[in-house]
């Protein structure tokens, strides 16, 4: 099956340091912004199926040696809305177990209405307007 | 492990069990959406008193437990209702995300609010006690059958406690009593056995949900510092529970008394069961009322639920566990809406028992214990 | 993940110089990891006190007490098997029976001694302090000097990590004392910063830290206050083992101190891969509070948690330290113990596998010469 390149939001509807919930083609789907980048990870934790986008997003909590706290990566990383578990949001690894556990994520990128109505984007959600750039899901 | 479940085939077999089956969760925390819900439930000096003096407890701080929870109001981040309201304070909203969703057929409710069994003042204790009853028939059971009430009573004197029950035994709205695990002495202690001798009487079983507030550290080396460590020593209240009871030989006393320990956890009852009929047949002489070996007392009498469901690496470790508790005394649980709760579709999922047995666990055992049809 | 097995180093004791280790009982070497010697009375100290404390101990009458610990009383039958309690005193005080019964009785090559007594327990610091260096004195001579298969644990002042690292350092420069000891209910948790001294020297001298069943009683056993029966403590022990556990994780001390082993006596052992579980899960959520904890909290106390053998709390026969070993995927973290002259099984029945398995020479003989790396040091002497 060859994928689609699926239109899911204008780049302002998801600011910077937040997510949104999409569908698409009846996938259930987070979608983060860091710092002006856009990651699309499926909304459902590989633990017990908590909802990501419902998630905190946060920095990774490191220490070099007990009582040293710091923050690293700020706004990289989500913890699930249920048990906390943290991902990575540009690569879905969890932290906690990174060998075996991670959540789909999918490629994304920025395009801009011109290019959109060209084709080829599904984009049956919502009228695309030319001057606007959008995320592109791929799936 | 793979847990990449997007990447999985699609399931081929029937319908997972627990979309199949009606679900009986034994532990769900109504949340007064503010202190105020409760007031008119009490009378006018003890909404003064409480306005005025707020809970009196053993501990650093007045409103709050002194190891700050990892979540807010330690609840999962999904189970705020619109409008900013607590987590579990609203019935429509806890109706949609859990009774519907998970198909759950009977609930049990386990308010936590202030804690009346651990209130210093015992006749406040008692007060709150009785207005936390009549505020889960008041803004729950009577609003949804599925949910049903626990008697909260405060421990500590125990003719307060009895007054209450005698009070709610004969409302079928309630279907056990509810005490602290930490309370002021081990729950096998004498000082307590006449509310054990009301439940029998009225033929409710006991409910204690982890926690308490009762002033002595959490271990035995004294307190933790954080709260990963303090969370964990909700096993060791359970498993010092036990022990007092049994070996204070209340199951000796009250032979049919029923005990239903709410979030414990599972796997950790095989070696306690184990440690504690080791060390009996050695020191025999100084329990002489015990006459079976501990392990079967705490198979006869104590049932437990399955939140939060332990995690082996090897999903076969849990299943081992589990037989060796008897799955016979295995409840299903959420604790819904707080962070470290369980879906049935989890539980079925991470159980390798069978159908049959977790048919049991989901359902059947708690049925059986509180009589549902 | 562990230490190479010291076979560069000189083998020693009794056996030092001979070819291959005496053959234990169960048809290959092995080392005792727990057994127990008991100061008679305090009678015995008094000649290793100085001249201060020897007229405070007699003006005082404080030489005439027991000092018996509440978590250890020797005439409750766990405490002394009827064939290994002496015709008179408190069990583990003859050195002739300790010889027949445990180290002729097992055929150990080497036995670690671990002496539990009140006077770690103090509340003056000072107090608890000379009576520490008392006993470490009276065990080297009248222990050490007499049996050269014998080695002992550091007794130290609990209450006061600074002098207790002190008494470390004095010590140390001994190498038959194979490791540390204390109590695992203490008056704060075992990971709180300010037992860190203790881990220091330990760590420093090649020392574990053994950490027995027995109780300062600064605290109920439970959380729940006191219960009437002593039979409800004992079991207990294994819960103030399970918060040893968490404390010593998430306080970092293994971050800290990564070559140090902590060593539980005592502790009955099958608890421990459903504490880890549940351990292992809640750190997956809330690790943020602890970020030094950077492996899961199982891996951390397979690399550096032993527990000695002796209780072990399982029905007969049911085969749970092969599953134990497969829960923790670790065969290194068992140490034989006969805990002699404590009453848990008869004739030298220890052994709840086959002998011939190669998880029980691991047991026996190969994790605890991993363990304890001074066991292989040459210079014995002071
Ligand atoms: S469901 Fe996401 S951490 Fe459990």
């Amino acid at each position: 099956m060859s994928r689609q390149r699926h239109v899911v939001a204008a780049i302002d509807e998801v600011g910077p340091g937040t997510s949104k919930r999409v569908n698409v083609a009846g996938r259930d789907i987070a979608l983060f912004n860091v710092g002006g980048e856009f990651f699309a990870l499926a909304n459902k934790c590989p633990h017990e199926s908590g909802p990501l986008c419902q998630g905190k997003i946060i920095g990774l909590a490191v220490a070099d040696e007990p009582g040293k706290y710091r923050i690293e990566r700020d706004g990289e990383f989500v913890k699930c809305s249920w048990h906390g578990w943290e991902f990575d949001i540009r690569t879905g690894q969890s932290w906690c177990d990174p060998a075996t556990v991670r959540v789909r994520a999918y490629d994304t990128a920025v395009e801009n209405g011109e290019t959109l109505v060209r084709g080829p984007y599904v984009a049956e959600t919502f009228p695309v307007a030319i001057e606007q750039n959008y995320v592109v899901v791929e799936i | 492990m793979s847990t990449d479940i997007l990447e999985r085939p699609p399931q081929q077999r029937a319908a997972p069990l627990h979309t199949r089956l009606k679900v009986v969760d034994c532990d769900i925390h109504p949340t007064a959406a503010s202190a105020d819900e409760l007031l008119p439930f009490l009378s006018e000096r003890w909404r003064d008193y409480m306005k005025t003096y707020g809970g009196f407890y053993r501990q650093p701080l007045s409103d709050t437990l002194s190891h700050p929870r990892m979540a807010p109001d330690v609840a999962r981040a999904d189970a705020w209702p619109p409008g900013g309201k607590p987590p579990g304070s609203d019935l429509a909203f806890m109706q949609t995300q859990h009774l519907d969703a998970n198909n759950i057929e009977h609930g049990m409710l386990m308010p936590l609010n202030r804690g009346p069994g651990n209130q210093r003042n015992l006749e406040f204790g008692a007060a709150l006690a009785g207005a936390v009853n009549d505020w889960q028939l008041a803004h729950w059971v009577d609003r949804d059958t599925r949910l049903h009430a626990s008697i909260v009573v405060t421990q500590e004197h125990p003719p307060f406690a009895i007054a209450e029950i005698e009070k709610r035994a004969g409302d079928r709205r309630f279907s056990q009593i509810m005490l602290p695990p930490k309370s002021l002495e081990p729950q096998g202690r004498r000082r307590y056995w006449p509310i054990y001798e009301a439940a029998v009487a009225h033929n409710l079983p006991l409910a204690l949900h982890v926690g308490g507030i009762n002033g002595y550290p959490a271990t035995a080396s004294g307190w933790p510092s954080y709260y990963i460590e303090e969370q964990h020593t909700n096993v060791q209240g359970m498993q010092s529970l036990i022990t007092s009871m049994v070996i204070e030989g209340v199951f000796e006393q009250f032979p049919t008394l029923k005990v239903v320990l709410v979030e414990g956890g599972v796997a950790w009852v095989p070696a306690l069961k184990w440690r504690m009929d080791k060390h009996w047949k050695r020191l025999k002489s100084e329990a002489p009322h015990l006459k079976r070996p501990p392990s079967e007392y705490i198979h006869d009498h104590i049932w437990l639920t399955t939140q939060p469901l332990d995690e082996p690496d090897a999903d076969m470790d849990l299943a081992e566990a589990f037989e060796q508790v008897g799955v016979d005394r295995v409840m299903f649980s959420t604790d819904y809406p707080h962070w470290d709760g369980d879906e049935p579709s989890f539980v079925v999922g991470k159980l390798k028992i069978g159908e049959e047995k977790l048919r049991r666990i989901l359902r059947d055992n708690a049925r059986e214990l509180y009589g549902f049809k | 993940m562990t230490l190479a097995a010291p076979d560069t180093l000189a083998r020693s004791g009794a056996s030092s110089g001979a070819a291959s280790p005496r053959t234990s009982v169960f048809g290959s070497p092995a080392i005792d990891c727990d057994l127990h010697i008991a100061v008679p009375s305090i009678k015995a100290l008094m000649p290793y006190l100085d001249a201060y404390w020897r007229q405070q101990f007699v003006t005082r009458g404080i030489d005439r007490l027991s000092w018996n610990l509440t978590s250890d009383p020797p005439g409750a039958p766990i405490s002394g098997r009827p064939d290994w309690r002496p015709a008179t005193g408190k069990p583990g005080t003859s050195l002739p029976l300790l010889r027949e019964k445990a180290l002729d009785g097992f055929g150990v090559e080497l036995a670690i001694a671990n002496c539990i007594y009140g006077g770690a327990a103090l509340h003056s610091e000072d107090m608890a302090s000379v009576v520490c260096s008392a006993m470490n004195d009276w065990i080297a001579k009248e222990w050490l000097d007499a049996e050269p298969r014998l080695r002992a644990s550091i007794v130290v002042p609990m209450n006061n990590p600074e002098l207790a690292a002190q008494e470390i350092e004095r010590c140390a420069s001994d190498n038959r004392f194979a490791q540390v000891s204390m109590l695992v209910a203490q008056g704060e948790p075992l990971g709180k910063r300010r037992h860190w001294p203790i881990y220091a020297a330990a760590e420093k001298h090649g020392l574990p830290v053994c950490l027995h069943a027995g109780s300062l009683y600064h605290h109920p056993m439970t959380t729940n206050g006191y219960g009437s029966y002593f039979l409800e403590d004992y079991v207990a022990q294994a819960f103030a083992f399970e918060s040893a556990v968490l404390s010593l994780v998430s306080e970092g001390v293994f971050a800290k101190y990564p070559a140090l082993k902590i060593v539980f006596a005592e502790s009955g052992v099958t608890w421990l891969p459903a504490a880890l579980w549940r351990f292992n899960k809640t750190w997956r959520g809330v690790r943020a509070e602890i970020p030094w904890v950077k492996r899961p909290p199982m891996d951390i106390v397979r690399d550096n948690i032993r527990l000695t053998l002796q209780p072990f709390d399982e029905p007969d026969g049911a085969g749970r330290l092969e599953r134990f070993c497969e829960q923790m995927k670790s065969d290194r973290m068992v140490l034989f113990s006969s805990d002699f002259p404590h009453w848990h099984y008869e004739g030298t029945d220890a052994l709840p596998i086959s002998p011939k398995s190669g998880l029980a020479r691991r047991i026996l003989y190969d994790n605890p010469r991993e363990t304890f790396p001074r066991l292989g040091l040459r210079e014995l002497a002071r």
